[in-house]
């Protein structure tokens, strides 16, 4: 087992480097570049006096030398720059050029500093990271539990009229994404065409103070779209378990129906929906995203948008090694919770 | 002019749409004759599930097929505004109609005084090109990688889930918001993409022919030079554009594909294969156990011809469901790029870049972003039920 956990490690490990270099190469090609200098400078430079900024700025070297920066594994860049100003990438307001430290990247645990919104990334990340567990945490709170009873329940009697009602309840909310269903919602309990003023059509105040008018709604989008996946799997695993022969023997010896589904049934059939669960986080990501942009619910989400229509390369990669982080830890749980659950396989 | 009622809505919508009505009918009509002669086909009419889903889709397919090829069903042009309609609600007659123009706004004005019926209808026609064909590239890479790494296993299946795993980790709209935007395209990075993954069906139809008539070289040499030719000239004429990085073969290009299409074109597919690539591999460790395929081995036949030959068509069922899925998250995908503004250009009358206009006036004026939604829905609802429906069908063999 440890070795197992070991060798996830690792390839979590490669993964994420990959990956980060991937962003790194994508949001340091040229026209993106010059893209980030135009922002940061003025829309009206001429082309040398982009060259000129990227180059003052250190952004104009080799990309293996920069991402060795950015991983702290590289000493940082000084120059001294066609307008004579000398700059340093470890060189902030407090600390001049001549005391930065040689090395400042991720291993030292500086993430470098966000162009759009002038802060430190680790700082952004965190609260960002904050109100969306938040979110999350309540999506969580709604979506598992109704997904698993209404797969248990339609499951429990495949072919019943509860399984085919419920069943088409899970099949249409699969078919719903995100932007589609919060529209829908919005239109019907939050907008004055149809005049239910239930809730609020914006989560933006929900990020301080998030009470049921202005959470809801963005909480119920989400949950509802991963909602008919989980409901889905539970159902096949509940409607095989049910197939199985020990139901029927217990069926045989004149056991009450309700306990057959309690203390058989419901044990095994939760089994194959834990791993689901678990595999949905990329997708509830996504969702997040999405919900996020629609709700203007200032979480990761959001300012992976806002970063991504600015090209703030640092910020990217931050949010983009989190949500990695997400999806593989995530799944490394998913591995090693169902070994537990289910003593029938084994790591090996 | 009268406002319409929402009973004269409904029943000038219907019958804007006869087209599609009488083709639904012809289908049915001689799909349930011929029923049994159809195979998988035909025993999709045995399912309820099978049959609302087949329904639905083919409404989108005809709607959008009509109204692209043939200009039906629109109302008005998608682009073209007409003061004085901004934002109006739907069924109000026309300002200022001439004769010849539809006298009214079936289902309003959106914020840029357009008609939200016809918006919708068009949107339609680029769903159903784009997601399947996106669908099917998707597939091809998927199956000519995953046969491979789920048939020889070892360095190869471990070097390429790797890679599909790399890719599946990424958040998709993080990949989107890195692959289509105007930056990205000017760097030329979506058509070399398109290079690679767009060389899949040719090595995928080579691979399948040169297996399958390697004893009669003359038969092979024809039926290669045959489909290589046509395949070929597609594929440069998708990969080829004047004024791009790459133009090496503008004297033979067929035709040009809009820059923004393409680069939405390949990211989906991009996106879309390591799925694929994991449900052939898995498909393929599975079947490769089975006594065909050892008794294949000792009579001797080559590698690719069991896992093209023996091993593909037994993995059809399991393949086809998926198809009709991943044709619906497609959907969703090319919904999620136009929400967030990618790719195609802004006036576009796609479904997702519709709803993300429509969303900002959302609480006042919800028509135009409600109509584009509930066809979305409606579609990917659509699929899902017909995938459920030949799923149920393909376990009863």
């Amino acid at each position: 087992m440890g070795l197992f956990i070991l060798k996830r490690f690792g390839v979590m490990l490669m993964t994420a480097l990959c990956l980060t270099f991937i962003v790194f190469f994508l949001t340091n090609l040229y026209p993106n570049l010059e893209k980030l200098a135009k922002s940061e400078g003025n829309f009206r430079m001429s082309d040398e006096e982009v060259a000129s900024y990227l180059g003052n700025n250190g952004y104009l070297r080799p990309l293996p030398m920069k991402y060795g920066e950015w991983l702290g594994v590289w000493p940082g860049y000084v120059i001294t720059g066609s307008d004579g100003k000398t700059r340093a990438r470890c060189a902030t307001i407090d600390i001049p050029v001549d005391q930065a430290p040689t090395f400042c990247g991720v291993l030292q645990g500086q993430w470098g500093f966000s162009n759009v919104f002038k802060a430190d990334v680790s700082d952004i990340v965190s609260t960002r990271l904050g109100l969306t567990g938040k979110l999350m945490f309540w999506v969580m709170v709604l979506m598992v539990p109704s997904a698993l009873i209404i797969g248990v329940l339609a499951g429990m009697k495949e072919g019943s009229k509860l399984d085919r009602s419920l069943s088409s309840f899970a099949i249409t909310t699969t078919a719903t994404p995100e932007y589609v269903s919060g529209v829908i919602l919005i239109t019907v309990f939050a907008s004055s065409a149809f005049g239910l003023k239930w809730f609020k059509g914006t989560a933006t105040q929900a990020a301080d103070a998030a009470t049921f008018e202005n959470f809801f709604l963005p909480v119920l989008t989400i949950a509802l779209y991963g909602m008919g996946y989980i409901a889905r799997m539970t159902r096949a695993s509940m409607a095989e378990v049910m197939t199985a022969q020990y139901i029927r023997t217990a069926r045989l010896k004149g056991v009450s129906f309700r306990n057959v589904v309690i203390k058989h049934a419901l044990r095994n059939a939760l089994i194959a929906p834990f791993t689901v669960i678990m595999l949905q986080f990329p997708w509830l990501l996504n969702g997040v995203v999405i919900v996020e942009t629609l709700f203007n619910y200032k979480g990761v989400g959001w300012t992976l948008v806002a970063a991504a229509g600015n090209n703030d390369i640092e910020l990217l990669l931050g949010i983009s090694v989190v949500s990695v982080m997400v999806v593989l830890i995530t799944q490394l749980i998913s591995d090693i919770g169902y070994v537990y659950l289910n003593p029938r396989i084994s790591v090996n | 002019m009268e406002f319409l009622s929402w009973f004269e809505i409904t029943l000038r919508v219907l019958t804007q749409l006869a087209p599609v009505w009488v083709a639904l009918i012809v289908t049915f009509v001689l799909s349930i004759k011929y029923k049994r002669k159809l195979g998988l086909y035909g025993k999709l009419f045995d399912s309820t599930i099978g049959i609302i889903g087949f329904a639905i889709v083919m409404f989108w397919v005809f709607t959008g097929t009509f109204a692209g090829l043939f200009d039906m069903i629109l109302t008005h042009d998608p682009l073209g505004q007409v003061s004085g309609m901004k934002n109006k609600v739907p069924g109000i007659p026309l300002r200022g109609a001439e004769d010849g123009d539809y006298p009214y706004y079936l289902f309003g004005g959106d914020n840029l005084a357009r008609d939200v019926f016809s918006r919708m209808i068009a949107g339609s026609t680029i769903v159903i090109v784009i997601a399947p064909l996106a669908t099917v590239f998707a597939f091809m890479v998927g199956i000519t990688l995953g046969l491979p790494a789920g048939y020889f296993g070892g360095r190869l299946d471990i070097g390429l889930s790797f890679l599909a795993n790399l890719i599946l980790a990424f958040p998709v709209i993080l990949l989107f918001y890195l692959l289509v935007t105007p930056e990205i395209r000017l760097t030329g990075l979506p058509q070399y993409m398109a290079v690679v993954l767009f060389s899949f069906p040719l090595i995928f139809t080579t691979v399948l022919i040169n297996s399958r008539y390697y004893i009669l070289p003359k038969q092979r040499n024809s039926l290669l030079a045959i489909s290589l030719f046509v395949l070929g000239m597609l594929y440069v004429s998708l990969i080829n554009e004047t004024g791009s990085k790459i133009t090496l073969f503008n004297k033979i290009d067929l035709f040009d594909v809009d820059a923004g299409l393409l680069t939405v074109f390949v990211s989906v597919v991009f996106v879309n294969s390591p799925t694929v690539f994991r449900i052939v591999r898995g498909l393929a460790m599975d079947i490769k156990t089975r006594d065909y395929v050892a008794a294949a081995q000792t009579r001797g036949e080559g590698p690719w011809y069991i896992m093209l030959w023996e091993i593909l068509p037994n993995a059809r069922g399991p393949l086809i469901v998926d198809f009709c899925l991943r044709i619906g998250y497609t959907t969703i995908l090319l919904g999620t790029l136009g929400f967030f503004g990618l790719g195609l250009a802004p006036e576009d009358p796609n479904w997702g870049a519709t709803i993300n206009e429509g969303r900002k006036l959302l609480s006042i004026y919800p028509h135009p972003a409600l109509v584009p939604s509930i066809a979305l829905l409606s579609l990917v609802l659509g699929l899902n039920l017909l995938a459920d429906g030949l799923r149920e069908e393909s376990l009863k063999d």
